[in-house]
Formats: structure tokens, sequence, C-alpha cells
């Protein structure tokens, strides 16, 4: 995450113009070989407190590597700008003194600037840089127009408030059947309460102090820590067959409060959030890595086993990241876009074989081996999504 | 995870341009140089090379339907075979975006070749599976290409046998070998999943006569009369399939087969036997590795010569049962490895042999012999077998071309 803001960079305005500029990405599966790239040619950049050497005056249309070492004994960052010193197209940053790190860029033929700014701070050292000519077709690369950037990530910003909104809802029903002891209802409601909280759950976990309050499971404790939200609730619904003490109305009505005020506290929160491609991006793959982690292994719902519902709203939550990516990744990385849509239908066709009337059979239902069947569609589906982060930012 | 700055859209801004346009490197001189094997050849790699000191097998389920789809992950692991044998990683070695997951997962950085051989091989079941013809290759399964039979005292775990594709990967770095298995099994998301993968840490069996015999977990040296790699005319009569030899599957010419047998040992039993049992047994001493008709390692059992007592070699001793002279002259190539899975829920070792055998016909040339040492051989006492594949192993693969491509030409 950039920590230093520096105008005309940070947001979805600076973009437009990149993309005006008609730089941006050839992905990493569009292996072509539009040739001209510098591959065994990476240009070595010594970048210190008082130097920018850039071992090249110019190279090659398509494809540039930069191998940028910091000697100096601040952070640096390395960037290649147009030839205004304004827009930049590539940029790597947080090198650490002593480390090398590579900036890979695609960029047409034309004048450039690049950049070393030690401490990360103000214009740097610039030099001139010139990108010849290459092979035909080298460095003509598509980009994306800020119109369908700024619609993508619009539409994800209200569909993580649409879910919140409901979030709220449902768990107010739930709550309200557990206070007033109607625990037939609570038990129906519980799985299906917190298929909004799954369907955004890495939204819920950037905020550091909402998701320990909200969905510790009780295994996730520390010695001594107090556990609250929807686990416990879970448990005192299901209890185990000996050594529980149930709750006492008056405490079901403080966890259930607690609760509410956590999920709250939520709502209010993400009505002000913006998302970037790429936050929306590791989103979808971070809630792939939910299901692998605790959902495949039922650890998720001990009590209740109601993980198949949990793992239903993650995979519906990383597929509406991903849908309103793709407009962008169909122009960046149209076979990447077309394998995603094909895993996401296998991984739902899978999860469908669990479907029993609206909802899932309990997780103790499915055996071993379709347990590992499940696990072969998440991991089939998350590695692709993985690459998506990449293919839309570069 | 997202962040929750309010001002986050990171989004494209400031990554701007970038890409790259780089094709796949091909393949290093046809050749072997210090520890590295050429890849492409007549043959595979990792059957008659010198055996290296560490196993990583697995075996893989397809689960793509089309032919293309299965292709297509030959072709990717071709690639990806190539690069690693050559010691480079997956992808070449090509600049990549810090904003991606690496193609190569990275832990073999650094590490040399260390021998890495890739082998592969297709199951039975990849031709046919209950009775379905899924890529349009059933006509050209090989005859002998059939699930091996139930041999007295099997005990086979279905979750550690079979599979519609395999690869041996060794090495003489374990890391290298797992590094191999870990980063196919990756690029395979989607097309095969895992099936069932075994380590092996010390080889038991040596391919060329200047590998000095290795010892098994029992303590005996293990594949004293072993076909090696100089052996021409055997290497050609026993391992190697000949283009007559199935009019259907003529692609396997220059192939052979792989049987792998997971055997594990009665290691407590084993050790509290007396060393005269333990070599009876075998029908070999335990310190030279010499017959007990006497001479040295090398010097070929006398299975007439009688003591006090009966044969020297008794008659149901391992080494006399397994014998060429037993088996209608039969040989084998044999590369297995000794493996240890930590123990039992009786604290016992989880032990044994990972046996991997390379036949030019499984039916006549390992499936007679094997009925008879689980039937016969005194050393079934000691051992219990878990695990059971067979693999029809293509030719060597040619620059250009990809793995069992004859098979789909």
């Amino acid at each position: 995450m950039r920590t230093i803001p520096l105008p005309g960079r940070l947001t979805v305005g600076g973009l437009a113009a990149l993309a005006l500029l008609g730089t941006s990405a050839c992905s990493v599966f569009q292996s072509n070989d539009s040739g001209g790239g510098s591959k065994d040619g990476a240009i070595a950049v010594a970048a210190s407190e008082s130097s920018c050497d850039v071992a090249a005056e110019s190279g090659k249309a398509g494809t540039l590597v930069f191998d940028v070492t910091n000697k100096g004994s601040k952070v640096t960052e390395f960037e290649l700008l147009a030839e205004d010193g304004l827009r930049i197209l590539g940029e790597v940053e947080n090198v650490g003194p002593g480390l090398t790190r590579q900036l890979v860029v695609s960029a047409p033929e034309g004048k450039y600037q690049t950049a070393c700014i030690p401490g990360m701070v103000g214009k740097g050292m610039r030099n001139a840089f010139t990108v010849e000519k290459g092979a035909k077709g080298a460095g003509e690369i598509t980009g994306v127009d800020a119109k369908t950037i700024d619609a993508a990530t619009a539409q994800y910003a209200s569909y993580v408030k649409n879910q919140s909104g409901q979030l709220l809802v449902d768990a107010k029903a739930f709550t309200a059947a557990y206070t007033a002891g109607d625990d037939d209802k609570a038990r129906a409601l519980y799985p299906t309460a917190r298929m909004p909280w799954e369907a955004v759950e890495p939204v819920a976990e950037s905020f550091g102090d909402l998701d320990p309050k909200t969905d510790l499971r009780e295994a996730d404790l520390e010695k001594g820590q107090k556990w609250t939200g929807w686990h416990r609730i879970e448990k005192d619904l299901w209890p185990p067959k000996t050594g529980y003490t149930a709750l006492t109305p008056a405490q079901r009505k403080t966890y259930a409060a607690d609760l509410m005020t956590n999920l709250t506290t939520l709502n209010t929160r993400v009505k002000t959030l913006d998302f970037g491609v790429d936050q929306i991006a590791n989103g979808s793959k971070g809630l792939l890595d939910e299901v692998a982690a605790s959902k495949i292994t039922g650890e998720e719902d001990i009590w209740s086993h109601t993980d198949l519902y949990d793992f239903q709203a993650n995979v519906t939550g990383a597929k509406a990241g991903f849908e309103v990516l793709k407009p962008l990744l169909q122009v960046k990385d149209p076979e990447l876009a077309t394998t995603l849509d094909q895993r996401f239908t296998a991984m739902q066709t899978e999860l469908d074989e669990y479907r029993d009337g609206d909802g899932f059979v309990t997780y103790t239902q499915v055996t071993e081996a379709q347990r590992k069947q499940l696990s072969d569609a998440v991991n089939a589906l998350a590695e692709p999504l993985s690459k998506v982060t990449a293919a839309l930012t570069l | 995870m997202l962040g929750a700055t309010g001002a986050g859209a990171l989004g494209l801004a400031g990554a701007g341009a970038g890409g790259w346009a780089l094709g796949r490197t091909d393949d290093a001189p046809a050749t072997a140089d210090r520890g590295r094997f050429a890849f492409h050849g007549t043959h595979q790699a990792g059957i008659v090379t010198p055996a290296q000191d560490r196993l990583h097998f697995a075996s893989f389920d397809v689960t793509a339907t089309s032919r293309e789809d299965l292709i297509g992950l030959l072709r990717t692991w071709t690639a990806a075979a190539a690069e690693m044998t050559r010691g480079a990683q997956v992808g070449g070695d090509a600049p990549e975006p810090y904003d991606a997951p690496p193609s190569d997962t990275g832990e073999a950085l650094g590490l040399p070749p260390s021998g890495l051989t890739l082998t592969f091989g297709f199951g039975p079941t990849l031709f046919t599976k209950e009775g379905e013809d899924r890529f349009g290759l059933a006509e050209r399964q090989p005859a002998g290409l059939q699930t091996l039979p139930h041999f007295p005292a099997d005990a086979l775990r279905p979750e550690r046998s079979g599979g519609d594709l395999c690869v041996q990967a060794c090495a003489d770095d374990p890391q290298v070998a797992v590094h191999a298995i870990r980063n196919l099994s990756r690029l395979a998301f989607g097309t095969a999943v895992l099936r069932w993968s075994q380590l092996g840490f010390g080889r038991t069996s040596s391919t060329t006569r200047s590998q000095s015999t290795p010892r098994n977990l029992f303590g005996f040296k293990d594949g004293t009369a072993n076909i090696k790699a100089e052996d021409t005319p055997e290497i050609d009569r026993f391992v190697w399939v000949r283009p007559e030899d199935d009019p259907d599957a003529e692609w396997l010419a220059g192939g052979s087969y792989l049987v792998a047998r997971r055997i594990n040992m009665r290691i407590e039993q084993w050790d509290s036997t007396s060393l005269s049992e333990q070599e009876a047994v075998v029908g070999r001493d335990r310190t030279a590795g010499a017959p007990l008709s006497g001479g040295t390692e090398h010097t070929d059992p006398d299975f007439s010569r009688r003591g006090s007592a009966g044969p020297l070699i008794p008659v149901d001793a391992h080494v006399r049962l397994a014998h060429p002279a037993q088996n209608r002259g039969v040989q084998l190539l044999r590369r297995g490895y000794n493996f240890t899975d930590g123990n039992d829920e009786l604290g016992r070792l989880d032990a044994g042999l990972f046996f991997i055998a390379f036949v030019r016909d499984p039916v006549t040339g390992y499936v007679p012999m094997q009925n008879q040492l689980s039937k016969s051989d005194a050393m079934m006492e000691y051992l219990q077998h878990t695990g059971s594949a067979l693999f029809a192993v293509p030719p060597g693969v040619q620059p250009g071309h990809y793995l069992g491509q004859s098979l789909f030409t």
C-alpha cells in the first residue's frame, strides 16, 4: 500500500491520463513475442541518495526491464514517466537499502524520463530515456478507459454497501429470535444471516478491530481473551452434549447486542469506502483462501456444521468481485477472463451437489472424498484468480 | 486484504504500464553435464539414467473432460519439465510482475539441477474408466496396460493406488524433487488433481555399474542383480517397448511400463528376527550381499548347492523366487526407494520400500513373478503391499514436441 501520496498518482483521474497515453498492459498470459523486449538486456539502475545511474539511455519498444538496485541508505523508488515528467508509466517503490527489484514495463516508441526518488518524496533525480522503434507491433497495447474502471470500482463499492445493509437486516432477525429464546428459529436463521458477512469478509477483516470481535472461532482465542460474536452464539445454539453451561437470557442479550453494535459499525464504515481494482481482485482471491483455510476443513462452524453456507457466500463474494472486473479483464487478458468464467461455473456446479431445499446439507454429511472434490475445485479457481491483479495493474 | 483508508483507489493508478512478451526458451544441450540430464531424447530420462538418491513420485487424476485440455496440460508440463531439469525456474527465469504470484514457487532457487529427472506415465484409467472412452484414446490403450491383478496378501489402499497420470521426480536433493512435483501439481490445477504422492529418501537400486549397491530398510543390499544401463541387450529385451509389441499401441515404442508398489515392511518384527533367519529369508549374507551358496556379491547364486539341512539358499528365499532362473529368464529394471511416512497409530514405523520397476511387458515381465513372490516368498511374512499402480511410459520427447505426443497424433 502506498504511503506517500503524490499529486496526480493516486486517483482514478491520474489513471485516465495514463490509459489515454496508450500504455498499459499486455498480460501475464499473452506470451506473444512482439519482440523488442529487453529480456536478456535488463537495464541496471543504481539508485542512491545522491545519484541515479541508469545503465542505458534508451531501449527498444515493447517490454522494458529495469533492475533497480538501492545503493543508498534510504528507502527508494524508481519510476518511468512520460516526457512531460508527470504521468507515470510504471514504478517500483519501497525498495529497501541493498535490495534489487525489477520494474517490468511495456512502452511504445517515444521520449520518457526516469526518476530515482530516495526517501520516496519529491521529484527525485531525473534522466532522459528514449524508447526506440522495436519490432513491428511492439509496444502497441490495449488500454482500458477511465470510465470502465470507474464503473467497475463504483459497482463493487455499492455491492459491498448492499451486502452490509442486508447483513444488518438479517442479523437483526437472527439476534431477535435468539434473545427471545426461540432457538429453532435462531438456528434456522443463523447460516443465512451470516452469508452477507461472508460475501464481503475481506472488507470486514480490513478493519482490524471488527473481525476478531465478530467472527473469532473458539479455537482462535488467546488465553484470557473474551469470546464474542457469531460463533459464541453458535455454540450456545448447538451446545456440546456435556460440559457446557447455557447462556442466561441476560447473557444472550449482551452477546446479541454486541454483535449488532459491531455490524452497525461495519455498515457505517463501508459507506465511505472506495476500492481500487487491485483491492477488489485481491479481495476475491482472499475469499477463496478463506474457503480453503477453514470451510473445506469444516472448522468454521464446528457446532452448527453449516459451513457450506459460508462456503457459498465466499464464492458468491469472489464472483461478485470478478464480475465487476470482467470488462477490464476482457481487454487486458480475455483468455484469463474465459478461464475464470469456466472455473466459477465448475465451482458452483460442485457446490450445487449439496443443495438441500433453500440451503445446504450439514457439512458432516459431506464425505472425505467429496471434500477433496470441493477442494480441487477451489484450487482450480484460486490459481487463475491469483493472476487477476497483475493482469489488470500492469 | 482490502485497505480501509477510504482513499484507496490504488487500482491501476501508479502501476501504469507493464507486461512483457517473452517466449519460453528451449532446452539445454542434449548432454548430461555434472548433475544435469537432458530432458529431450529417444527415451525419457529417469529410467536407465543413474538412479539418484531421492524420489518424489506423484499420481494424478485428470478432472478435465476434453482432449484439448489434456493435451494442454501435457504441453504445459513439457515446458516446465524442460525448464526444471536444466535448473531453471518454471517460466524460464523471465522477469515477472511484482503484483502476481511468481510462476515458480521458489524453493529451488539457487540450487543446482541436482540431477533432476522427470518421468511421465499414463495409467489405464486415462484410456477407459468405468467403460467410458474419456478422451478418444480407448482404441490405443496398450493391451498390457490394465490395473494389476490382486496378488495374494495384497492390502491395497485405493487412495494410494492407481491414477491417470504419473510423474516420477528423482534428484540428488529432495528439495529439488519436491519442488518439481509441487510446481507440476500447481500447473495442473483445474485439469488434474494430485491423487497420491510418495517421498523416497534412499535409492534401493543401482542402475549403472559405477554405482555401489545400496541397502533397503531390512539392512540388506538390494538390487544386486538389477539390469544396468550398460547391459544394452538386456535393456532392449526387457525394458523398451518395440513397435511390433502391440499393433494398437505403436505410440508406446521406445517407451516402457512403470510398475509402482508401495511395500510396507514390518520393521519391528524383522528387527527381532535372528540374523540366520533374516539371511535365510533373503538368501544372501547381510554384510557383503553374497548369495548363501557362496562367493561375493556379484557371484551367481547356486540354487542346487546343498548344506546339512537342504539347499543353502532355501526354497522360499527371496533371491531364489525373484531370480530370472525361476521366472522364465525374465529380468526387471528396478528403481525403487526406501520410504518412511512417520508412524502408524500404534507407534510403529510406517516404512518400507517404494518399488518401481520398468518393464517391456507387465503381463509376462512382472505379473507372474509378483504372483509367485506374493504366494511363496518367505519375506512376505514381513511385508504388506499397500499401494499399487501401473503406467505406460511414453517414449522420450523430441524438441518442439510434447510429452506423449505420439499417443494423440
